[in-house]
């Protein structure tokens, strides 16, 4: 599926839809002229740039010193994939997703929504709140947040020196592992919420007839709220996947994807490329991947959703 | 039997409680360090008490330079971007819901799967497409960019809202020779009046706390939203004043938590999810 090809033609084949106009009602041109605004501007500032992305990855555009830009075909490409630091980005980039997104942000918020079933209201509301709250707070707030949670003065080494723990210098020794846990902070919300819906749909005769038979809480869970939920569980894999595939300003405050490149994803390598090395046409080239990659897992979460649209 | 299983299910709740206070604890603490630090005249990078209260922090930030006209920025950008997203999102639903089209379908499968599309990805082409088309370092610019990467979801929930509206009114008011945009605007938009709050607010607290958008479209200084102008406080002078960068993170935060408490209890459980998760 492109981004284009469904919005171009709409409203312009008035014929066929006949048989389901309604009888009284506009014909199929005007009815279709509310949505005028709205495709514009689609076509124009979102697919325009995906389409202009296909264009000058294959080109070598740069920022300074260059009359014209030319046509390289895959060199952008080939030169990525023998690029170590390319490399670096995509095994980060696959670090940050499955520890933040796969691991932390889905499990936890998993745990979270199951506990709060059982939790008294007071906790319940209190814990939701807090959760959400580091959720819904802009983006570098929170980087600024966890950057001064997790830097050697912050807080997270004072826990550790009370509890006379080894204490280090976080953003320094292990940033990815940092960017991944403020991650999981910022982004939990996200599952719980998503998680709490499902499990409200469980009819609760099922499990109390499960409990009366005798299957403990761990049972119950495997065999029969984690297949009852089981679609909920692949699209907010997807959507958190997706969500942090595109996290930068949280990273970026928090390290800059340092150091030496040690917390550097996808986002942060394909910014660098564009305009710290001013290889616009190489950027892009990794930001069409980054793009390719998404619109994947976007397919897949459509099939997922297998929405009656 | 009974008085087991009730005692069981107290201390399953005990269990419970403990569990998620546990998670509570660690979650508020990067909160509690902002809360503190920005009444603390010495604020450092940990959470501690404060040593005495002090509104210096905030009267040290509430300048126009540093406060005011960042905001002001944010507010201007993201106000417009949203009316803009809003109307054309109000629109586009319409058709949608009202008529059937063999390109509905088409276009809302379309419209979903550019929902989680990675817009992050398509910074470095937006900016150097902006470049060639000038529109650079304009607000009107990155407004239009903000609107459009914004629309696609603002669309799929604008549509489910009016999906709520019945028809029955409205079929009165064409045979009464209403056009379509007469019912729109005096019948269907009225009737979701929460849901086009919602699509409103949620818009806006997208674009309030977007951080690389502004950030690649914009360069000069006296534009610059909020979000960008925070980085100021580890400007080139050297020492950060903490104290000073938390009150900035609170005030700058407060609109976008006040909003969606306001809109929580609408978006109930997953919101638009509220839409897609009903699949």
């Amino acid at each position: 599926m492109t981004t284009t090809a469904p919005h171009t033609d709409l409203g312009k084949t008035p014929g066929p839809t006949a048989p389901s106009r309604p009888r009284r009602g506009p014909g199929a041109l005007v009815r279709a002229l509310p949505l005028t605004p709205a495709v514009v501007l689609l076509l124009l500032f979102l697919a325009g740039p995906i389409a202009y992305c296909f264009y000058i990855a294959f080109t070598d555009l740069q920022l300074t010193g260059q009359a014209q830009d030319s046509f390289v075909g895959f060199e952008n490409f080939t030169r990525a994939f023998g690029d170590e630091a390319f490399l670096n980005a995509v095994w980060l980039t696959l670090v940050f997703t499955v520890l933040s997104s796969l691991v932390g942000q889905n499990t936890l918020g998993l745990a979270l929504a199951a506990l709060m079933r059982r939790a008294s209201k007071p906790v319940r509301t209190l814990t939701g709140g807090i959760v959400v709250t580091a959720w819904v707070l802009p983006e570098v707030v929170a980087g600024f947040l966890l950057y001064a949670f997790f830097r050697r003065e912050g807080t997270l080494n004072a826990i550790l020196d009370w509890l006379h723990l080894p204490s280090q210098n976080w953003l320094f020794t292990l940033p990815i592992l940092a960017v991944s846990f403020a991650n999981v902070w910022r982004g939990t919300a996200l599952s719980m919420l998503v998680y709490s819906a499902a499990l409200n749909e469980i009819p609760k005769e099922i499990t109390e007839a499960a409990e009366v038979d005798g299957a403990g809480g761990w049972r119950r869970m495997w065999h029969i709220t984690l297949p009852m939920i089981r679609r909920s569980i692949g699209t907010n894999l997807m959507l958190n996947t997706l969500q942090t595939l595109s996290v930068f300003g949280l990273i970026w405050v928090m390290t800059r994807g340092g150091p030496g490149g040690k917390s550097q994803t996808l986002p942060l390598f394909m910014y660098e490329q564009a305009f710290q090395n001013s290889l616009i046409g190489y950027g892009t080239a990794v930001a069409l991947l980054l793009l390719l990659v998404g619109s994947l897992f976007s397919l897949v979460y459509l099939r997922l959703l297998r929405t009656e649209v | 039997m009974a008085v087991t299983l009730a005692s069981r299910r107290t201390t399953r709740r005990l269990a419970a409680d403990a569990g998620l206070l546990v998670v509570a604890a660690a979650f508020v603490l990067p909160l509690a360090w902002v809360v503190l630090s920005s009444l603390d005249p010495h604020a450092d990078l940990r959470v501690k008490a404060p040593d005495g209260l002090t509104s210096d922090n905030f009267d040290a930030i509430l300048t126009s330079d540093i406060t005011f006209t960042p905001l002001l920025n944010s507010l201007v950008l993201c106000g417009s971007a949203t009316l803009l997203t809003v109307i054309c999102a109000a629109l586009a639903a319409y058709p949608l819901t009202r008529f059937r089209s063999r390109f509905n379908r088409p276009f809302l499968l379309t419209i979903l799967f550019a929902t989680s599309l990675p817009i992050t990805a398509i910074m470095v082409p937006v900016y150097a497409l902006f470049v060639q088309v000038d529109l650079i370092d304009t607000m009107h610019g990155t407004v239009f960019f903000f609107a459009a990467s914004q629309l696609p979801f603002a669309i799929w929930l604008m549509k489910n809202f009016m999906d709520g509206v019945p028809r029955e009114l409205e079929e009165a008011a064409w045979t009464d020779g209403a056009s379509s945009l007469q019912s729109l605007i005096r019948i269907v938009l009225p009737l979701m009046g929460p849901g086009v709050a919602v699509v409103t607010v949620f818009s806006f607290v997208m674009m309030w706390g977007n951080f690389f958008v502004p950030f690649m479209l914009l360069l000069t200084p006296d534009q610059m939203p909020a979000s960008v102008s925070i980085n100021d406080f580890f400007g080139n002078r050297g020492m950060v004043a903490y104290g000073q960068l938390a009150a900035f993170s609170i005030v700058y935060s407060t609109p976008v938590i006040l909003l969606y408490v306001l809109i929580a209890r609408r978006l109930g459980g997953g919101f638009a999810l509220g839409g897609a998760v009903k699949g």
